[in-house]
């Protein structure tokens, strides 16, 4: 949707002023009109913006506790969703103490493996912090990056690349 | 490979003279030098003694078809059909008959000579001016008769290097990553091969994930980064013993290795907390020192040949880009300034330009800018390519591209491609799997 309005802004460079506007507008519209269909499209299971919001891909930790949170392009930021998985993660791991988990970050395929490999960490670090700020000890919690090496969907699409920006918990023993 | 003994004789100095073929390697070639690699020539007993060896019926016509194939390879030359040429080999050699060789329009002409001396294997070959009628270079190697592939490199170094004025890049390996299996489950296992795709010979089993390979540029150790254990850590491993070590004792993942110019430290990226930043490990002392210190992601760091500056990349201005400091993490400058997001900095061995990968509206591109990021010059432009490696004469690029599934999610594939410095020259190195992070070797020999 962004994109969409920025062609045509992009475009307005040759356009009057008042006309930018206009097509701005117009702009929006359409992506008013394109953000009812995707918020469709959300009720069974893509994504929004471009984090991944379905379920395919998720396993879970135990019944109600999804195992992983979904990044946006080059975003370490947790979502609302995310955060709401996680907190239902630590409650579990609360209830559970003698559980010990590895947050696996991952990355999609569009950059380089390098940066890939440090976004991971990252991404997994996002997902530590915030288990740690409801009371999950560090101790119990160790990271490991895989960059963009691990891809759940193998698609060369914008909804596979999102499934694929992810950081998953996985029980350590 | 400690039989690497060879001894290089120089029969004759070339006799500089003015009006001998040269070409121009700064430019793109559309023109290639037409020139006529002559089976070397080899009598009836070494012959026999080479084929019992080496189980190849006529090494004298094996090691031209080396030089034939680098010399195309490299774009520079246009080597002619064989089946063109009116001169017996042990005649060429001798003398020459240039109207011969010129009425099958080559300008260049390379001959030579295999026998069989004292177990060992001597090959003298020499290299012609078609045109001018005269002997430009002729010199003579012995070497163990395994060495014959390296033979066909060298005299190919030799050649270019007499007409390109400078050095070649044939006598050289590849270390990469071999790949196989679904794309959702990758086996990787380190392969090394020689640059012109024969001797692949795979260095790990696959039982772990590895990436990045490189090559020590002053001998022949590799640095890479294994999931053995699935702790993502930087090894060092010697390709002769194959002994390995973990580099350094760092509480996390480490990644993103590469060798100083002097080979006596690696430079590598260590993850913590959310935060990856730049340090090096000196090979001897084992003192690790941090060199940048920033809450971004600061990785794939390379040094400049004189060791001097360090290219890394960093999302410090919110998006990844190219940086260069002083190799005490000081005077940390942007240099990408161009639309897209850049990585994979590599300083040529040259010192004058910077490789990198770009991305920009759902392209990677492979590229070149100066080392203050000026004249930024695009060489590639694919759906996935990235990890540019320099030839050690810093002519030639390879790295490594990937292609885009269908539907399904089927159809991947990852090859190394090579490409010159002046965008011209594209190809597929061969490998027998797929293929990534490239990493080319120094020159084995002079």
């Amino acid at each position: 949707m962004k994109k969409y309005t920025f062609e045509i802004l992009s475009e307005g460079a040759i356009m009057k002023f008042n006309k930018i506007l206009k097509n701005t507008f117009l702009a929006l519209v359409a992506c008013l009109a394109l953000s009812a269909c995707a918020t469709q499209k959300v009720s069974t299971g893509q994504m929004q913006g471009d984090v991944y919001t379905g379920t395919d891909t998720v396993e879970y930790l135990a019944s109600g506790v999804p195992d992983r949170v979904f990044f946006a392009t080059n975003e370490s930021v947790l979502t609302t969703a995310s955060r709401e998985t996680l907190r239902k993660q630590a409650s579990w791991l609360r209830k559970n103490s003698n559980i010990t988990i590895v947050l696996e970050g991952h990355a999609d395929e569009r950059g380089t493996r390098e940066y890939n490999l440090a976004l991971g960490e990252r991404r997994a670090n996002a997902a530590k912090d915030y288990l740690m700020t409801y009371g999950i000890s560090s101790g119990r919690i160790s990271v490991l990056s895989y960059g963009k090496e691990r891809p759940v969907d193998s698609g060369s699409n914008p909804l596979a690349w999102s499934k694929n920006r992810r950081s998953v918990s996985v029980k350590a023993n | 490979m400690k039989n690497f003994l060879i001894t290089l004789i120089m029969i004759l100095i070339p006799v500089k003279s003015f009006g001998l073929i040269e070409v121009d390697i700064t430019r793109g070639n559309l023109d290639p030098l037409p020139v006529a690699v002559s089976p070397l020539s080899i009598d009836e007993d070494s012959r026999k003694n080479f084929e019992n060896i080496l189980k190849k019926k006529d090494i004298g016509l094996e090691i031209s078809l080396i030089v034939e194939n680098n010399l195309r390879i490299s774009g520079l030359f246009n080597p002619l059909n064989k089946d063109a040429f009116l001169q017996a080999p042990d005649i060429a050699n001798l003398k020459p008959r240039f109207e011969d060789w010129n009425l099958i329009k080559a300008q260049a002409l390379i001959t030579g000579k295999v026998s069989y001396v004292d177990e060992k294997l001597r090959v003298e070959f020499r290299l012609w001016d078609v045109l001018a009628g005269k002997e430009m270079m002729a010199l003579a190697f012995t070497t163990v008769p395994n060495n014959w592939r390296r033979v066909g490199h060298i005299i190919t170094d030799k050649v270019y290097e007499r007409l390109t004025g400078e050095k070649g890049y044939f006598d050289t390996r590849i270390i990469y990553v071999a790949e196989e299996g679904p794309k959702t489950q990758r086996v990787k296992k380190l392969a090394i091969m020689d640059q012109d795709g024969a001797n692949n010979k795979f260095l790990t089993l696959g039982n772990e994930l590895v990436l990045t390979p490189r090559f020590n540029p002053t001998s022949q150790l590799v640095t890479y980064l294994s999931y053995f254990r699935n702790l993502p850590r930087v090894y060092l491993l010697d390709i002769e013993t194959g002994t390995q070590e973990v580099v350094g004792d760092f509480p996390g993942m480490t990644f993103a290795p590469r060798f100083s110019p002097d080979g006596k430290k690696i430079i590598m990226s260590f993850a913590k907390d959310g935060n990856s930043e730049i340090y090096t490990m000196d090979l001897e002392n084992r003192i690790v020192e941090k060199i940048t210190n920033h809450p971004s992601i600061d990785t794939s760091p390379s040094y400049s040949p004189d060791g001097k500056f360090i290219a890394f990349n960093s999302d410090r201005s919110g998006y990844q880009q190219i940086y260069v400091m002083r190799s005490n993490g000081s005077n940390v400058k942007r240099i990408s300034f161009g639309k897209g997001i850049y990585g994979t900095p590599v300083w040529s061995p040259r010192g004058d330009l910077i490789a990198f990968t770009k991305l920009h509206k759902g392209k990677f591109y492979i590229g070149v800018m100066r080392t203050d990021g000026s004249g930024e010059r695009l060489l590639t432009e694919n759906y996935y390519q990235e990890a540019p490696s320099w030839s050690p004469n810093g002519r030639v690029l390879i790295f490594y591209r990937e292609t885009k599934t269908d539907v399904k999610g089927e159809g991947f594939s990852a090859k190394l491609w090579s490409i010159d410095l002046t965008g011209y020259n594209e190809r597929q190195v061969p490998t027998p799997t797929d293929g990534s992070d490239p990493s080319w070797s120094s020159l084995l020999s002079n």
